[in-house]
């Protein structure tokens, strides 16, 4: 007892309170015990016994076992060695013997990997009861069954899964099986499509008669996977180009591959194919440098490109990936393999979700749509010589991805000129920007470029709900990097989840633009931002430039406070509300950050103020009516005076003229009379 | 020939703190009028011509330390005209040379409102006519008014641990429509009363060469010129005229600060009237 696991002596507790509970009720008349006599018992839920230090239910569900598969059976008939017992029994009972029924089940599991560890004395090896059960055992056909096609992945799952005593001690050499199943395409079928005749672990395995690979009995043996696997893809071979004869494979399975060889096992997918066509066939007309198609392309495939790609090294195959793996319609029986090549490369088959999201995207519309001028995944990612993003060569790698975007995206390539919005020099604002900048000036390969918006497969426009760009998806998209800003944002007013409206709200784009995004630390940055407020907040805005704050601004001074100084950037609340950097407990501290001793009384500074408002600023207004009105009255005033003066202050000169003229020529006169005979010409120039 | 000798009619302390206060009052008015004017974009190029906005706003400051001392040389300097040439602040307020306005003056605007419409003759002025002492009296409500707001804007944390934070608003429309009214005045009035009367023009220069001619002071100032005769101090009263090259210095100085004056006008027009909000 001390050896089995504790789940063991739970059962057989379960076993031995049936047993004694079958004897006891035996014991009185006769010796015949009944299952009523067991439940007399056995129906307390109370019921428990200490086993091994823990303490162990005895309970036993008589409406469940009355729904079992064995409801006919009494306890007896698998509990025999209660049979003539007294009752109450004494505990543990045997082991329940299923064979004693099930006798060719029985025979395979004792002969199985499962039935030699228990005779081993595994303590981790499986008895029927692990997987079937006890007293609930439901028919296979019904699909509560702990081995209905739908559970088998859970059952086998509860130990052949990673971190799993039997998966950590025993010597498995398959890895992530239950992970690997599930995403492969059985796995799939069954567990998400709930389609119940894909084949789950025990289609392939067996049930009972599970044995390794190796073992030449084994239905997962190398001889025997190829009639494994045609027990459901009975037409399989048929399918393989028909090159091998039926017979072949089964016949000849140590020459030809197996199934697994191309089809991992647990890992089953449609386009796992390694080898379909020997490259070589193909290279035998495209290694020719001068093969040209009949429109004068250039047919030659460089086996040394090919030899540098990703695809030479592909993560979900050992092997390189082939060319009949993209090539997918070469048929190997013809002369020209190719000949039957009817459809273009289709990545998808492989690369399923970006080809999924390239269906979606607009480029995706276009090709759909038969636009010749729409890129497909060769346009971005070339053909033979495909390199992985990492890869600072690869065109979509970050620092390259706005140059090959702007193949089609700059004005006036076919992208541009088919562009009705209103970003242009989408490119050159790009590099220009603070990201551009970042990726091409700092070459910081994190940077956001094109794909970080955009995305790279999923390219919608802005006004598509889907898109990246669409106003309701920008914080997110912007948050991908700016995580913290946008954690402030969808808690700010402006956030489309605190604020319910009618009214466009403004995004990170409306403030810092799409592609020409600037430093926010720049002084044209700074001073444009009040007129991104004012294009919402019209009236505060204007109020704004009539106070000192906004002057100063206006003036091209950056240092004074703009909007986001006092209401905050991001993280912009209601003034009322407690949160606001404007809140009573919170409005002093933010006047301090510029006017450092400022108290409350300074806070009353009114930074919106305007004395063209009686209403709400009386004093402002009549302030500035009673300095108009002094002002008026003193220009008036002065302006009369000044102006009554003048036809007098001209009379005088008039005057004073006459009168210097007079002084002049007495002077003048007294002056030739002395100096008459002296200069003559001197007279004439008078 | 010896060239006619001319009245002083201002102390070279005058003399001094009235250039200065042209100097000061021309500063503080551009840099403080790019600020009230802000929305034009003619505010925007002066600012940035200025040096950009701080440097109009250290300029402003600098300005107004300047009209403050200018305030208290003036003060000091009639300290001084008390111990001097008037022995008793008696003699200095009330007597014929006063500051203060009299009885006399109203006589003589009554008079000269006459003269305007053609009803009378031209009243006979005295040292300091009524409109010379409503400039003079403007400067220091000016300073006072301007000054106090101005400090209180300088000095708003300073300020505000006594009056409420909105007074500062009401401060600045204070500051800037009577610095708008002391601007106006002196760029329009003030400029036509004593220095472009037609029968000046263009320029008078007395308030900078503190010089007058015997003739002008006989014809301007008749009350004085017959004190000065009569008392017999008019000899004491007579210098030689400044060197030319002081005068022409003096000129110069004077049409910049003219044509500053003037542009100020036009842009506060243009700004009142084509560009307000």
């Amino acid at each position: 007892m001390a050896t089995t696991s504790s789940r063991w002596a739970a059962t057989r507790l379960v076993w031995a309170g049936l047993l004694l509970f079958v004897l006891g009720a035996s014991s009185a008349p006769a010796a015949d015990v009944t299952n009523d006599d067991c439940l007399a018992c056995h129906s307390d839920k109370t019921m428990t016994t200490k086993r091994g230090g823990r303490t162990v239910s005895l309970f036993l569900d008589g409406k469940k076992f009355g729904g079992s598969v064995h409801n006919a059976l009494s306890c007896t008939s698998c509990h025999a060695d209660l049979e003539g017992k007294d009752l109450p029994h004494d505990a543990p009972l045997a082991r329940v013997q299923c064979g004693t029924c099930h006798s060719d089940e029985q025979k395979q599991h004792a002969a199985s990997l499962h039935g030699r560890a228990i005779a081993k004395g595994d303590p981790l090896a499986p008895h029927c009861v692990d997987c079937h059960g006890n007293h609930d055992i439901l028919p296979v056909k019904d699909r509560h069954s702990a081995v209905a096609p739908l559970n088998v992945p859970f059952v086998c799952g509860r130990c052949h899964r990673e971190g799993t005593p039997v998966q950590l001690n025993r010597n498995i050499d398959q890895h992530n099986i239950l992970e690997n199943y599930s995403e492969s395409i059985h796995g799939e079928a069954v567990l998400k499509k709930g389609l119940i005749v894909a084949a789950t672990c025990v289609s392939c395995h067996t049930p009972h008669n599970i044995l390794p690979h190796t073992d030449p009995n084994s239905s997962i043996n190398r001889r025997n996977i190829a009639a494994t696997c045609t027990k459901c893809h009975a037409e399989i071979e048929e399918v393989h180009r028909k090159t091998i004869r039926g017979e072949l494979w089964e016949k000849e399975a140590h020459v030809l591959p197996a199934c697994p060889d191309c089809h991992q096992p647990h890992k089953v997918r449609n386009v796992y194919y390694s080898q379909g066509m020997a490259d070589a066939d193909c290279m035998r007309c495209h290694g020719n440098e001068k093969l040209k198609a009949s429109d004068g392309r250039s047919l030659f495939v460089s086996a040394a490109e090919i030899a540098g790609s990703r695809h030479a090294r592909p993560r979900t195959q050992a092997t390189p990936v082939a060319c009949s793996q993209c090539h997918s319609e070469v048929n190997a029986s013809r002369v020209r393999p190719c000949e039957t090549i009817t459809h273009p490369v289709d990545c998808s088959k492989c690369h399923e979700q970006q080809g999924q999201q390239y269906q979606r995207s607009k480029h995706g519309q276009l090709l759909a749509a038969a636009d010749k001028t729409a890129p497909s995944c060769k346009e971005c990612h070339g053909t033979h010589h495909i390199l992985d993003k990492q890869d600072p060569e690869s065109p979509s790698f970050s620092t390259n991805v706005p140059t090959l975007c702007a193949r089609c995206h700059r004005e006036g390539q076919k992208a541009a000129v088919r562009y009705t919005g209103a970003q242009h020099e989408i490119v050159q604002h790009y590099t220009e920007s603070i990201h551009g900048k970042g990726l091409l000036k700092s070459g910081l390969t994190v940077t956001a470029t094109c794909t970080s918006c955009h995305t790279a497969h999923m390219v919608l426009p802005h006004t598509d709900p889907e898109s990246t760009v669409n106003p309701k998806n920008i914080p997110a998209t912007c948050g991908a990097c700016h995580h913290g800003i946008q954690e402030q944002f969808v808690e700010s007013i402006h956030s489309a989840s605190i604020t319910q409206t009618e009214k466009a709200l403004p995004v990170c784009s409306d403030c810092h633009s799409a592609h020409s995004i600037r430093r926010t630390d720049e002084t044209g940055f700074k001073l444009d931002i009040m007129d991104k407020c004012g294009r919402c907040h019209e009236e505060i805005a204007k109020t704004y430039f009539d106070t000192y704050h906004g002057k100063v601004s206006r003036l091209g001074y950056t240092g004074t406070a703009k909007c986001y100084d006092c209401h905050g950037a991001h993280d912009i609340q209601r003034v009322t509300d407690p949160r606001s950097h404007l809140s009573r407990a919170n409005v002093v501290a933010t006047c301090q950050k510029c006017h450092a001793n400022a108290t409350r009384r300074f806070a009353g500074y009114l930074t919106h103020a305007t004395h063209h408002d009686p209403k709400k600023y009386p004093f402002l207004y009549w302030t500035f009516w009673g300095m108009t009105t002094l002002l008026v009255s003193t220009f008036v005033f002065g302006g009369l005076h000044t102006l009554l003066w003048l036809p007098k202050a001209l009379e005088m000169r008039r005057e004073l003229r006459a009168e210097d003229a007079r002084a002049d020529a007495e002077k003048s006169g007294a002056e030739t009379g002395e100096k008459d005979v002296a200069s003559k010409d001197g007279d004439h120039a008078g | 020939m010896r060239p006619e000798r001319e009245f002083v009619r201002f102390t070279r302390l005058q003399r001094t703190l009235h250039a200065c206060m042209i100097v000061s009052f021309l500063s503080l008015a551009t840099t403080g009028l790019t600020l009230k004017f802000s929305y034009t974009g003619w505010a925007v190029t002066v600012s940035r011509l200025l040096g950009g906005f701080q440097t109009a706003g250290f300029i402003h400051r600098s300005a107004a330390i300047l009209m403050f001392g200018v305030f208290s040389a003036h003060l000091y300097g009639l300290v001084r005209l008390r111990r001097g040439e008037y022995k008793s602040w008696r003699a200095l307020l009330f007597g014929p040379n006063t500051m203060l306005p009299t009885r006399q003056d109203l006589h003589q605007f009554i008079g000269t409102m006459k003269w305007f419409v053609g009803r009378g003759p031209r009243p006979q002025y005295g040292r300091w006519t009524y409109w010379e002492k409503f400039d003079y009296f403007a400067v220091f409500w000016g300073i006072a008014i301007i000054g106090s707001t101005g400090l209180t804007l300088w000095f708003p944390v300073f300020f505000t641990r006594f009056i409420p934070g909105s007074f500062i608003n009401v401060a600045t429309i204070i500051h800037s429509d009577e610095a708008l009214l002391a601007t106006g005045f002196i760029f329009t009035v003030h400029f036509f009363n004593t220095h472009l009367r037609p029968e000046k023009f263009p320029m008078d220069t007395t308030v900078f060469t503190g010089h007058m001619p015997l003739k002008e002071l006989k014809r301007d100032k008749p009350l004085e010129y017959e004190a000065l005769v009569a008392s017999g101090e008019l000899e004491s009263h007579l210098e030689e005229p400044q060197p030319e090259i002081v005068v022409r210095t003096i000129r110069a100085f004077a049409w910049i600060a003219l044509s500053i004056g003037f542009s100020i006008i036009v842009w506060i027009i243009y700004a009142m009237l084509f560009a307000y909000r």
